[in-house]
């Protein structure tokens, strides 16, 4: 086998983060990851350019959008002939295409791409509910007049309740959110260090729109040039007046506050060969250089619904011959403040190590001043499928910022997903 | 932009309703078609100096159809444009020359039809009755300008001495339709030209140019027209108008740069953009502008700092920071700056967007010398009315009057103050530097 080749992460881009029903409550997916793109392009001259694919995806989909990613890049300003495919795996949706379009470019099947995410919980699909649907096919069968009289007189008022897409387990019915207060619970996370965790993320977004971090990392669209979940003046005691709303509603430690709120939103990846990268003159800001994903047992209660990541990243770290500690930044998707903090709680903690992840030592704790260092999804918000993209994008421009880091610029990437999926990758400068 | 009052008065019944009344009717004006000829009919050179040979031998090379004597009105019945050689006009009798050829030839000129006199820079010259007779043609240049109708405009080149063949390019632009809005001007050329132009349908072939300000109204145009003539553009604009400067970019071919030009290292991160992503600049445009109107006494000192800021402060230090990265700046640097008609005339309610304009003509005067030092020019354009979102929004009573205070009677477009900022940037318009081209239609303002 050939060698494998380097997967350059060279720009990325994104659209302004808004909370649901705001800014971008009618735009569709289709707007927002068109917009999401050719922002990308304009700022990477890449106008009228083919690229060798772009892989992307959306959670929430109407049927027409079967092939949303193509639709947009058709839209966008690449070239007509780019292909592209869709991708769908809850909030690990873009991360999966980044690497999708990484490992393309590693074995050498294409020079460059995009891999990227979008969603909707304004626009979101509504469908017909199961009984309303089935009685509507039947009547594409039906040839004969008295057939569909038959079928009429089974019409009820409560056919046209819709079928609205709920965040919820399929297999438990239970929220994301309800599904991690257990997690929470077990782990005996405190209000208090939620709360901090969520208004230090706050705060680190904040500081970083102002120094212009995301000068070259976001494109407004439709009037907004900030995400508008970004709480720059919250405090501890705001937080803490908040109600729980996910778990013990009386004793419970979740709340609006220290949980992600349903957001839109459209986040994109470039990355290429080195050579390609240099060819057109664009940086490599870091390298893609492996990710593992893990899934776990939550419908039996064996696991926690957003823990698959605690599992994928023993394996990774074996696989690359690294501690948990070589690392320089940490971006660990902030679903929840307590999915943060419960998953560092299971790597810290020997029994756990040892009985469910096989190690004979604790993994160990981070530097928390590595962690999330720009914020992330509890100040930006969580357009499900754009998240991987945004954190990508933010890692590996923080590594290409500076030279003096003590592992050589190492950041470790890991987002948990609905069906206890999860998917962790390391990037290198 | 829709000027009603010229669609109303270019309408068969409504131009007899103005004609009544004595109100102008504001002519279609010839402007820039790419791959049409630069002129619809011949040029007539007639006055007698130095410079009439080296003129029609230059466009009779442009391919023009050059005349030296009046054809036969049978054979030729309009002129495209008059050319008139003033350079050895030396007293005050011999200014009859002027009334001698135009008395006659002024009824021959067609639509949108162009008068060019060329003479000596009057400040170089010491004796003082040549000193005077020269002085003498910009008042000519902007009475006739006044008379004549259908589009067409005068302008007066004063040539250097030794700068005879920089007139290449300013003739070439005044002759065509890329100059529609500038009239009554004069335009010095003041070094000779050591540059050609291969394809002078695309002037800036293989140039990479930046312009501030790029998302939208003139700058959008800037970059456009840029793009048109060969540039690789280089679209800067403040993070917000993100979202429009990426349409813009994408159109036009280039690489978009988010960026407060009022950053402290906003031309770091501008030089840093270039020279990684295009290796070199060519043309910079200085057109960021901003309005904060408010009367002295009621305007409070930041909306002073920001117009004085963003028009005059950034744009200083982004022209030190290219001149000092002496690594990107290309073989034949052009800066072109964004004045204004306020800044000469001097607005009610601008005191700080006057100062700040009349600030930048300064800033090209003193600034010509380090850059014709990197075989450079820098050059200013002040704009007159010009159709934008910025006159859409003005209470009609003053958008009508701004219109038609001018010898074209109606507002100029975005792309006729582009037109002239790419030429001002062309590689062989480097006769003409440290001056700033009023693109006003002759407006009344400051004049
Ligand atoms: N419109 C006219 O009639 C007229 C007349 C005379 C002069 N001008 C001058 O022409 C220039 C363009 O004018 P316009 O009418 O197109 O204005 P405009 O307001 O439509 O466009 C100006 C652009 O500059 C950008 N900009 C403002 N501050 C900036 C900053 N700090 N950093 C980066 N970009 C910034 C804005 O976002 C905008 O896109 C200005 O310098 C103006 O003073 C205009």
């Amino acid at each position: 086998m050939t060698q494998l080749r380097d997967a350059a992460i060279v720009a990325g881009n994104r659209i302004p983060f808004a909370r649901s029903g705001t800014a971008y409550a009618r735009a569709s997916n289709h707007d927002m990851l068109t917009a999401a793109l050719d922002g990308l392009v304009a700022r990477t001259g890449l106008a009228g350019a083919t690229l060798g694919e772009v892989a992307g995806g959306a959670v929430l989909k109407h049927s027409r959008d079967f092939n949303l990613v193509r639709e947009a890049v058709l839209a966008s300003a690449l070239a007509d002939d780019t292909p592209a495919f869709d991708v769908q795996k809850a909030c690990d949706t873009s991360l999966e295409a980044v690497l999708a379009v990484a490992n393309k470019i590693r074995v050498g099947q294409v020079d460059v791409g995009i891999g990227c995410g979008v969603d909707t919980t304004s626009d979101a699909p509504m469908g017909l509910n199961d009984d309303l649907r089935h009685l509507l096919l039947a009547a594409q069968q039906a040839n004969e007049p008295v057939d569909f009289v038959k079928l009429a007189g089974q019409l009820r008022p409560s056919l046209l309740k819709p079928d609205i897409p709920r965040n919820a387990e399929q297999a438990t019915g239970l929220s994301m959110g309800e599904h991690q207060a257990i997690t929470t619970a077990e782990w005996g996370v405190s209000r208090e260090a939620q709360d901090q965790l969520a208004l230090r993320s706050h705060q680190r977004l904040a500081a970083a729109w102002d120094d212009g971090f995301f000068d070259d990392l976001v494109t407004p669209f439709l009037g907004l040039d900030r995400d508008n979940n970004l709480r720059p003046d919250s405090t501890l005691e705001k937080l803490s007046t908040l109600k729980p709303v996910f778990g013990d509603r009386e004793t419970g430690t979740m709340t609006a506050g220290n949980s992600t709120p349903l957001t839109d939103g459209a986040a994109a990846v470039l990355l290429a060969t080195p050579d390609w990268a240099a060819d057109h003159d664009l940086p490599v800001l870091a390298r893609l250089v492996d990710a593992e994903s893990a899934a776990v047992d939550y419908v039996h209660g064996h696991e926690g619904l957003l823990m698959a990541p605690v599992y994928a990243v023993p394996r990774l770290l074996a696989r690359r011959g690294l501690t948990l500690q070589d690392f320089d930044l940490y971006e660990i998707h902030e679903a929840f403040a307590s999915t943060v903090l419960a998953t560092m709680a299971a790597w810290e903690d020997e029994e756990f190590c040892h009985d469910r992840l096989g190690l004979d030592a604790p993994l160990g704790s981070i530097d928390r001043d590595r962690l999330n260092v720009n914020g992330s999804s509890l100040a930006t918000g969580h357009p499900f499928a754009a998240t991987g993209a945004r954190i990508v994008a933010t890692a590996a421009k923080l590594l290409a910022e500076r030279d003096d880091f003590e592992h050589g610029g190492r950041a470790l990437v890991s987002i948990c997903a609905a069906g206890g999926n999860g998917l962790v990758a390391i990037l290198e400068k | 932009m829709s000027d009603l009052y010229s669609r109303v008065v270019n309408h068969e019944y409504g131009r007899k309703v103005a004609d009544l009344l004595g109100l102008p009717t504001p002519a279609e004006l010839r402007r820039h078609v790419p791959g049409e000829p630069p002129l619809t009919g011949p040029v007539l050179v007639g006055g007698d100096g130095d410079l009439s040979t080296p003129v029609v031998e230059l466009l009779r090379t442009a391919g023009l159809d050059v005349h030296t004597e009046p054809a036969d009105p049978e054979h030729t019945a309009r002129y495209a444009a008059l050319v008139f050689d003033a350079t050895g006009m030396r007293d005050s009798t011999s200014l009859g020359g002027l009334h001698e050829f135009f008395h006659t030839m002024i009824r021959r000129l067609g639509g949108s039809g162009r008068i060019v006199v060329l003479g000596r820079a009057p400040e170089a010259i010491d004796d003082p009755a040549a000193h005077a007779a020269q002085r003498s043609l910009e008042g000519f240049v902007r009475a006739i300008g006044k008379e004549l109708r259908a589009g067409g405009t005068a302008n007066l080149v004063t040539v250097a001495p030794g700068a005879d063949d920089g007139i290449a390019a300013p003739l070439r632009f005044l002759l065509s339709g890329r100059s529609a809005y500038v009239s009554g001007q004069r335009l010095p050329v003041v070094t000779s030209s050591t540059t050609t132009v291969a394809d002078l349908d695309r002037p800036h072939a293989g140039r990479v140019a930046v312009v501030t300000g790029a998302a939208r109204g003139i700058g959008e145009s800037i970059a456009r027209t840029l793009a048109r003539d060969g540039a690789t553009i280089v679209g800067v604009d403040l993070p917000s108008s993100g979202d429009a400067l990426a349409g813009v970019v994408n159109d036009v071919g280039g690489t978009a740069l988010q960026l407060d030009i009022t950053a402290d290292d906003a031309g770091e991160r501008l030089v840093d953009h270039v020279r990684t992503r295009h290796g070199h600049l060519d043309v910079l445009v200085n057109n960021a502008g901003i309005t904060r109107d408010k009367t002295i006494a009621g305007m409070d000192r930041r909306q002073w700092d920001m117009v004085l800021g963003v028009n005059l402060t950034a744009m200083e230090s982004l022209d030190r920071a290219v001149l000092d990265a002496d690594d990107v700046l290309g073989d034949t640097p052009r800066i072109v700056c964004l004045s204004s008609m306020n800044g000469i005339a001097g607005a009610r309610g601008q005191t700080n967007y006057a100062t700040s304009k009349a600030g930048v003509i300064g800033h090209v005067a003193a600034m010509a010398d380090p850059l014709a030092d990197r075989d450079g020019t820098i050059n200013a354009v002040a704009p007159g009315f010009i159709e934008t979102d910025m006159t859409e929004a003005m209470p009609m009573a003053s958008r009508e009057l701004g219109r038609r205070l001018n010898s074209l009677s109606q507002g100029g477009l975005p792309v006729d103050v582009a037109e002239a900022i790419s030429f001002l940037a062309w590689p062989d318009a480097d006769g003409v530097n440290g001056t700033t081209l009023r693109v006003c239609g002759q407006n009344l303002l400051g004049a």
